[in-house]
């Protein structure tokens, strides 16, 4: 038994290295497909953007200065407000850039959450099979039964607005779609050799789900990761602007387009910069999920 | 054909049944709470005490479960605490609205939708496949309420040709109704137009349709008569599964422009602290969900004789 062990010691750093090159490989395919290559594009730019928002000469966001200015007014400092300046004069590009870094780091932390909660359900679901099967799917139909948003409204009606809540509410409303992508891909994955070999070896089960199943199912999980972090950027607008998300004062694009809707009639800058940034976001993360898709639909 | 009904119908009373207790407990299992929201969150302690015997709530929390469940059976939700009248008379006037918007959403979408996606898939690759996909997909891609704020500022802000918000105040309105029917389409015809295409693209290169093409029959016969037949039956399941899409998009829909149906006061009451309509608004949400969900699996099996769950 110990001989084995540290043979599988001596091999797992050369396997390793094999899995991440493989994985830049397939990364780098994307080259192939120039609708993957837009959206990957639209995405890298709003993540350079939230990643230097800290560095970037810009106005404190929450900073009330003259309100209404145009695209490109002097601000009374000397400076210019690049993308103009909202109903409460705050800064409108410096808002749009630190809104970007907002709703990319909640967006990512929620779907990585939902990912958790879901790959271990369907796991457990799709490896276990019988009555862990049967309740773990009753309670994935239980909560598919509900509109998307309108789970996410209770949540909140429950909760009270925070990140945190939004993270709650991903969770619950995408968690069991997860579940259901992963108990599919796991019960085609357990007929196969290498997981009897497993059994056979003596793994717990825990190891099987964990170490031999879930990552022989990432290819299709990728795709989905990818569409399903736009959902979730699109989630966290759609409650900003339902008033439901991030609690104001900090910059939050769905509750930017609430604010100035009503008056764009004399200031449509206001309205139609965030739209633009929300709508080129999340164009991206579909892009990019046909491109990723196309090319696995290839080999 | 009637076991499957029976079970599915089954499966649907049992959801119904634990998303009204998860609702339930959420919202009516902290008595306090629930006086406080009703009194007002100065009213005092043996005000709210008294109140909660007044109302039936010493009794244990099943039976008032149970109570609750009863009364919601009945059309009784209790009385709307923003507006104080009973939920069901608001929710029925609510209802009426989200009725008329989705109807004439359901008679745009459904042909266009179905045109577009025949028109795209009877030629797998054409130009015209490739536009329509393309457009397809970057319409279904921008959520609503970033549509809607472009068209506002074309339609209302700039050509100043449409009212931008629908509240009906002045009685009924078709000039209201046209932005909001716009940004649903916009938002949900490019899911249906793709799943026609793929399912009429997959008919096209079946064996029967190269048969009756090449007995010589003419293309256009056999479009309608053959292909037409086997490729609307996906979309079919689609379009009604649409529905728990459709209420997310509508509940957005209407906030935008105030248009006063189901979705604008469920949002109003998760504001305002409603719990009330809260509940009766979701339950109804989720009664439309599940029942989508039953028509789809019946009708897709009554349509498609080859399919036949076990």
């Amino acid at each position: 038994m110990s001989s084995s062990v540290k043979l599988e010691d001596e091999k797992a750093p050369v396997k390793r290295e094999a899995g991440l090159k493989l994985f830049f490989k397939r990364l780098a395919l994307i080259r192939e497909s120039p609708v993957g290559m837009v959206g990957a594009a639209l995405i890298l730019f709003w993540v350079v953007m939230a990643v230097l928002a800290p560095v970037l000469p810009l106005y404190d966001p929450n900073a009330i200065m003259a309100p209404f200015q145009k695209i490109g007014a002097a601000a009374p400092d000397g400076g210019t407000f690049w993308l103009g300046t909202d109903h409460k004069g705050r800064d409108i590009l410096s808002r749009i850039i630190w809104g970007a870094q907002k709703v990319l780091i909640w967006a990512t932390f929620a779907t990585f959450v939902a990912y958790v909660v879901g790959m271990l359900m369907g796991v457990l679901a799709g490896y276990k099979g019988g009555w862990a099967d049967e309740i773990v799917s009753f309670i994935a139909n239980i909560f598919l039964s509900f509109p998307f948003i309108i789970l996410c409204i209770i949540i909140v009606a429950t909760l009270g607005a925070s990140g945190w809540t939004v993270v709650v509410a991903v969770t619950f409303a995408s968690a069991p779609q997860i579940m259901r992508i992963v108990r599919g891909l796991v019960l085609d994955l357990k007929t196969r050799d290498y997981i009897f070999a497993a059994q056979t070896r003596g793994e717990t089960p825990w190891y099987i789900m964990l170490v031999e199943l879930l990552p022989n199912a990432r290819g299709p999980l990728i795709v989905d990761a990818c569409l399903r972090l736009g959902y979730t950027v699109v989630a966290i607008a759609t409650l900003g602007f339902l008033g439901l998300g991030l609690p104001p004062p900090d910059p939050d694009w769905g509750l930017m387009l609430k604010e100035a809707v009503p008056l764009g009639a004399f200031a449509g800058h206001t309205m139609y910069l965030p739209a633009a940034a929300l709508a080129s976001l999340i164009l991206g993360f579909n892009l990019l999920a046909d491109g990723l898709r196309e090319i696995s639909l290839r080999d | 054909m009637i076991v499957l009904a029976g079970k599915r119908l089954l499966a649907m009373l049992l959801i119904m049944l634990v998303v009204s207790f998860i609702l339930f407990s959420l919202f009516e299992s902290d008595k306090m709470a629930v006086a406080g929201k009703v009194l007002g969150a100065y009213s005092s302690l043996e005000q709210r005490e008294l109140w909660l015997t007044q109302n039936g709530y010493d009794a244990p929390f099943l039976e008032r479960y149970l109570q609750w469940v009863g009364g919601a059976l009945h059309g009784d939700f209790g009385n709307s605490l923003q507006y104080k009248v009973p939920v069901s008379e608001l929710l029925a006037d609510r209802l009426k609205n989200t009725g008329i918007l989705t109807l004439v959403f359901f008679l745009i979408m459904i042909p266009l939708s179905l045109t577009l996606g025949v028109l795209a898939g009877m030629k797998e690759g054409s130009w015209l496949d490739r536009v329509i996909s393309v457009v397809a997909v970057l319409t279904t891609s921008i959520p609503e309420f970033v549509t809607a704020t472009f068209l506002t500022g074309v339609f209302v802000y700039s050509w100043h040709l449409l009212p931008g918000t629908s509240s009906m105040t002045g009685g009924f309105s078709w000039k209201e109704l046209i932005l909001p029917v716009m940004v649903l389409v916009i938002y949900d015809f490019g899911y249906v137009t793709r799943m026609t295409r793929a399912s009429m693209a997959e008919v096209m290169t079946s064996q029967y349709i190269r048969t009756a093409v090449l007995k010589g029959l003419p293309y256009k016969r056999v479009i309608m008569r053959h292909a037409l037949r086997n490729a609307l039956i996906a979309p079919f399941t689609v379009i009604v599964l649409q529905l728990n899409w459709l209420l997310s998009g509508l509940v957005v829909v209407e906030v935008f422009f105030a248009y006063k149906g189901f979705g604008y006061l469920l949002v109003d009451a998760a504001l305002f602290g409603d719990i009330y309509v809260i509940e009766a608004c979701v339950l109804v949400a989720v009664f439309v969900a599940v029942f989508s969900q039953f028509i789809s699996d019946i009708g897709y099996t009554l349509l498609n004789p080859r399919i036949r769950f076990s």
